[in-house]
């Protein structure tokens, strides 16, 4: 499999990538861990002229505290965010979540901007990116902006940045104290993709849950936040008939992808199940 | 010469149609090829290659045949190598994303008259049946023991994770990496 031949840039700094993304227009892709663009481009199914590879942009590297939380450099990868002491101690559900993805050499290379941008369905940092609220950043010759999770991932592989805007940082804020959050996958067997993965994180107040957010994914498509179970949650006894209550909406008012890996009700089925058990998890995590 | 005469014929016969062909011969321009220098197995290596070109197919060409090439997709792992230390699947890196870096195959981590452990135990428990995932398999257990010099068997299963194999079963293979990894610390402890 070899892709068809395509133009290659190499950007020292962002100002240079944007100016490039501007000048190529439509024709240029970004490029970051290539995990998820090579293998598109060898299944010849998108024909960039050129790639402009950010690999090299300092600028977008690194983990760093914020006032309060991390913001992590867009070419952080999978393996980055699974073993910084940063992450695991300001926000252990994305930590879990990264080290839940492909395998050793994809999280090696595989990183979170590029896996947000690509917004794959069955992708497993949307779930956690949208149970941590966290805030895509992106950089346009125009300037900076701050983009929601929730209103990122607009569709399969469509996410909201506008063109010739990059993704430069995700940040998040550090999960605050008396929270526990745990992502859970029913992952397909050979891809190592979710069919479906909940993130959950609860944070309690006394004996009860003062919130709960979902981030679910590869169940429908984009990943989302299971409202209707967070709302039936608040305020309620840290109980398990309250988490089983609440989990049973898991799956309420969405359309579930059904394919060859799975039908759309045991895609249901799965967001239910999963969810209980990460609500579970969270809340065992969440009492220390 | 050639083309020159190829055109004046086609410029004499129909009218459409050879201003069609001139059109797309003009078309064609090859590749760019860029010019990558890097360092394999501890030896400087310059080489010249189109963007598209896989760091797979840019190491087998230049003779480095002990990349394997399974799936081209990242699924197998049988491409492993290590990137400035860190094992990656070279089908899903670019050549010219090598530029200036370091690539380390099965041959740099050990040479049939100096084997490294993990080598020497692959041949000893008989971790080896085809062998066409072995030298990517060994690359990604160097890398584990690096990271992790006394892996649990759960974590050696999750460290060749990304490497598949049609013949083994994987036991021997989870066996041949326990006994390198025991091996290693035992001399490491003689040295110090
Ligand atoms: C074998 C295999 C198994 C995998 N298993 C899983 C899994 O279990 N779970 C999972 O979640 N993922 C999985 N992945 C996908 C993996 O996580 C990818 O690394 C990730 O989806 C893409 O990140 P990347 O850095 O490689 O991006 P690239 O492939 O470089 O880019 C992906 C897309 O995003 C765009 N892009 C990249 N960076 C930016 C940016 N900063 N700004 C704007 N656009 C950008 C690119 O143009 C491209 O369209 C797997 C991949 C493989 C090959
Ligand atoms: S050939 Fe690279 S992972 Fe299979
Ligand atoms: S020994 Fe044949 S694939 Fe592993």
């Amino acid at each position: 499999m070899i892709p068809a031949a395509f133009g290659y840039e190499r950007p020292a700094t962002l100002e240079e990538a944007l100016i490039l993304l501007a000048r190529h227009g439509e024709g240029a892709r970004i490029l970051s861990g290539g995990h998820s663009l090579l293998p598109v481009l060898k299944a010849r199914l998108a024909h960039p002229g050129v790639l402009i590879d950010i690999g090299r942009i300092p600028a977008l590297s690194g983990i760093t505290r914020t006032a309060g939380g991390l913001r992590i450099g867009a070419l952080t990868t999978h393996y980055e965010v699974e073993s910084s002491p940063l992450v695991r101690e300001a926000c252990p559900l994305l930590a879990e979540a990264a080290g839940r993805i492909g395998d050793v050499q994809v999280r090696n290379r595989g990183t979170i901007g590029g896996s947000a941008s690509h917004a794959d369905p069955a992708a497993d940092y949307p779930a956690a990116l949208l149970a941590l609220e966290a805030v895509l950043v992106a950089s346009s010759p125009d300037g900076t902006r701050g983009i929601p999770a929730a209103d990122f991932f607009t569709g399969p592989y469509e996410n909201a940045l506008k063109p010739g805007e990059i993704l430069t940082a995700v940040e998040v804020a550090s999960s605050p104290a008396g929270s526990g959050g745990a992502y859970l996958k029913a992952a397909q067997q050979a891809s190592g993709f979710a069919i479906c993965g909940v993130a959950a994180l609860v944070t309690l107040s006394g004996g009860s849950i003062a919130s709960a957010k979902i981030g679910v994914t590869g169940v429908a498509t984009p990943a989302y936040r299971a409202r209707k179970a967070e709302e039936a949650l608040a305020g309620k006894p840290a109980s398990p008939e309250s988490l089983r209550a609440a989990a049973a909406l898991a799956a309420e008012g969405v359309d579930p992808l059904d394919d060859f890996h799975a039908s759309a009700e045991f895609r249901v089925q799965l967001a239910k199940v999963y969810t209980e058990r990460a609500l579970a998890e969270a809340l065992r995590r969440a009492k220390g | 010469m050639a083309t020159a005469t190829k055109k004046k014929k086609a410029a004499g016969s129909a009218k459409k149609a050879p201003a069609r062909t001139s059109k797309r011969a003009a078309a064609y321009t090859p590749p760019k090829k860029f010019p990558i220098s890097f360092r394999v197995n501890g030896s400087e290596v310059r080489a010249e290659a189109p963007a598209h070109t896989s760091l797979l197919y840019l190491l087998r060409d230049l003779g480095f045949t002990e990349v394997k090439n399974g799936c081209e997709a990242g699924d197998c792992g049988a491409c492993t190598v290590l990137l400035d230390g860190v094992a990656v699947n070279a089908c899903c890196v670019l050549g010219v994303q090598a530029e200036g870096r370091e690539i380390t195959t099965v041959k740099g981590i050990g040479t049939v008259e100096n084997l490294h452990p993990i080598q020497k135990k692959f041949i000893e428990l008989g971790a080896i049946q085809c062998g066409f995932c072995t030298p990517g398999m060994i690359v990604a257990a160097y890398e584990l023991l690096e990271k992790k010099p006394r892996p649990s068997r759960e974590e050696i299963k999750a460290g060749i994770a990304g490497n598949l194999c049609r013949c083994t079963g994987y036991v021997k293979i989870i066996d041949a990496i326990e006994a390198a990894a025991g091996e290693m610390a035992s001399s490491k402890g003689r040295k110090s």
